[in-house]
């Protein structure tokens, strides 16, 4: 028989599913060797399916995206009973992800600007969602819209990790191998490299030995040279700080990396780590100079915590 | 009862700790709010440390190191000081004001300064009340309204 294994979404956008699909000729082989019994986005099985299956029958739950609906909750809970492994499936599982920036502003804030402040929104009644509502004596359920967006560890027990926006095909491949061929390392690994970017970066070997920046670039302020490294050349690329497993994808693309793949081992806090590095390249011991050279990150938050706000230090005690 | 805030010190081992230890054995008195933690370099305060202090209670965060030029490492202070001006721009994104992170040079003859500044600090850190990350309007979602948001 067939490894039952099941593939779950919350708070995403879709483009870890994309990932899965982008296994290409690769998929097949996985489809051969597993049985999918639970994958909303591609197959036709519902909840109750689900349920009626034993506790603990389903081999692996791939689950991606954030935790911010009630019904998130359920449906993680639900499936970390019936499966023996939990892998948490890219950045948003893994650390918040960008649905996880939305916790630098409160629940209402959120919900008063969405369903009433946007200037695009006309809503004169003030329609908002309602978790219970009863329409002509019909109750209908919306899923609550939770105080805040969580990594998938925070509400469950996730066995291993795989992160990237979104995993890489290689991760996806090499982690799948892991679970088939009972090869996987102990519980709680990431699985992708235990280096950094820069380790897998072609432009590595123009890195040179010590950087120092006088200005850095914004990635539409200038074309970069495509066969130097980028932070060399000023662009904010925080290569040095993320863990590898990518291929150095989004420089070959010409784009600094954002740092999808989170921190290495042994980081708490992603986005201090990423601050430290950055400060630290600053060619100036001048108060002023600084200050002025800081002028081009004028989004800390959202440059050092794109994908691990929830994850961060600072989170989640403000509430 | 008056609001006693609670203060984490992280002083660089070859001055701003020399200067605790000195206003000690001068019998200088300072305000008990403030606790030091002693590293080797105040270019070994990693933004962790400030970010565990805050996310652990701490109303106000402390740094002290050797004065411009005169770092036992060369340079670990200007790290320190590029470091603390970019958490100052971070913190109010979390809720936190800027003012309960402070940064001084304070050299291992200064115990007179660290008096100072440890009176000063605690008052502010005093005037600002207990860290409770809603001193800060965000204010992104304000400034997206006004199509002005850089998000």
């Amino acid at each position: 028989m067939k490894p039952k294994v099941a593939l779950y979404w919350c708070a995403s956008c879709g483009g870890c599913e994309e990932a899965v699909v982008d296994l290409a000729e690769a998929i097949l082989d996985v489809v051969n060797r597993v049985d999918i019994v639970f994958w909303p986005v591609a197959m036709d099985f519902k909840r109750e399916d689900v349920e009626a299956l034993q506790d603990g029958e389903i081999v692996a739950s791939f689950i991606n995206g954030g935790i911010r609906l009630s019904e998130h909750v359920e449906m993680v809970e639900l499936l970390r009973r019936k499966s023996q492994l939990v892998f948490a499936f890219g950045a948003c599982a893994c650390f918040g992800g960008i649905p996880g920036l939305a916790n630098a502003s409160m629940r209402d804030e959120l919900l008063n600007y969405v369903y009433s402040e946007a200037p695009t929104v006309e809503n004169p009644e003030n329609i908002r969602p309602v978790p219970d509502y009863k329409l002509d004596g019909v109750k209908l359920d919306v899923p609550e819209f939770l105080e805040s967006c969580k990594p998938l560890d925070e509400v469950i027990d996730v066995d291993y990790y795989i992160p990237g926006c979104p995993p890489s095909v290689g991760v996806i491949v090499d982690a799948l191998n892991a679970l088939l061929e009972g090869n996987l390392p102990p519980k709680g690994s990431v699985l992708a490299s235990q280096k950094s970017v820069c380790h897998d970066c072609r432009l590595n070997t123009t890195k040179p030995e010590k950087i120092l920046l006088k200005s850095f670039k914004r990635v539409w302020e200038a074309k970069p040279d495509p066969d130097k490294c980028l932070l060399a050349q000023g662009f904010l690329c925080l290569g040095p700080v993320t863990r590898g497993g990518c291929g150095a994808l989004c420089i070959n693309g010409n784009m600094p990396c954002t740092g999808c793949f989170g921190p290495l081992d042994g980081i708490v806090d992603y986005g201090a780590k990423a601050l430290s590095f950055i400060a630290s390249i600053i060619d100036s011991t001048d108060e002023e100079e600084i200050e002025k050279i800081l002028e081009k990150i004028p989004d800390p938050l959202g440059l050092f915590y794109r994908y691990s706000l929830p994850k961060s230090l600072l989170d989640g005690i403000r509430r | 009862m008056s609001f006693e805030p609670r203060i984490v010190g992280i002083f660089c081992n070859w001055c701003a700790y020399m200067a605790a230890n000195l206003a000690g054995t001068a019998r200088m008195v300072y305000p008990s709010a403030l606790k030091v933690i002693r590293v080797m370099c105040s270019g070994r305060i990693d933004p962790q440390f400030v970010f565990w202090a805050f996310r652990n209670g701490a109303d106000g965060v402390l740094l002290a190191g050797c004065h411009p030029g005169d770092c036992h490492y060369m340079e670990g202070n200007a790290k320190c000081l590029r470091r603390y001006r970019l958490m100052k721009k971070l913190l109010p994104q979390f809720g936190i004001e800027a003012e309960r992170l402070r940064l001084e040079w304070i050299s291992a003859s200064e115990a007179d300064k660290l008096k100072r500044v440890a009176e000063e600090f605690t008052e502010e850190v005093r005037g600002l009340g207990p860290l409770s990350f809603k001193g800060v309007e965000l204010g992104i979602l304000e400034e997206a309204g006004k199509g002005q948001a850089r998000l």
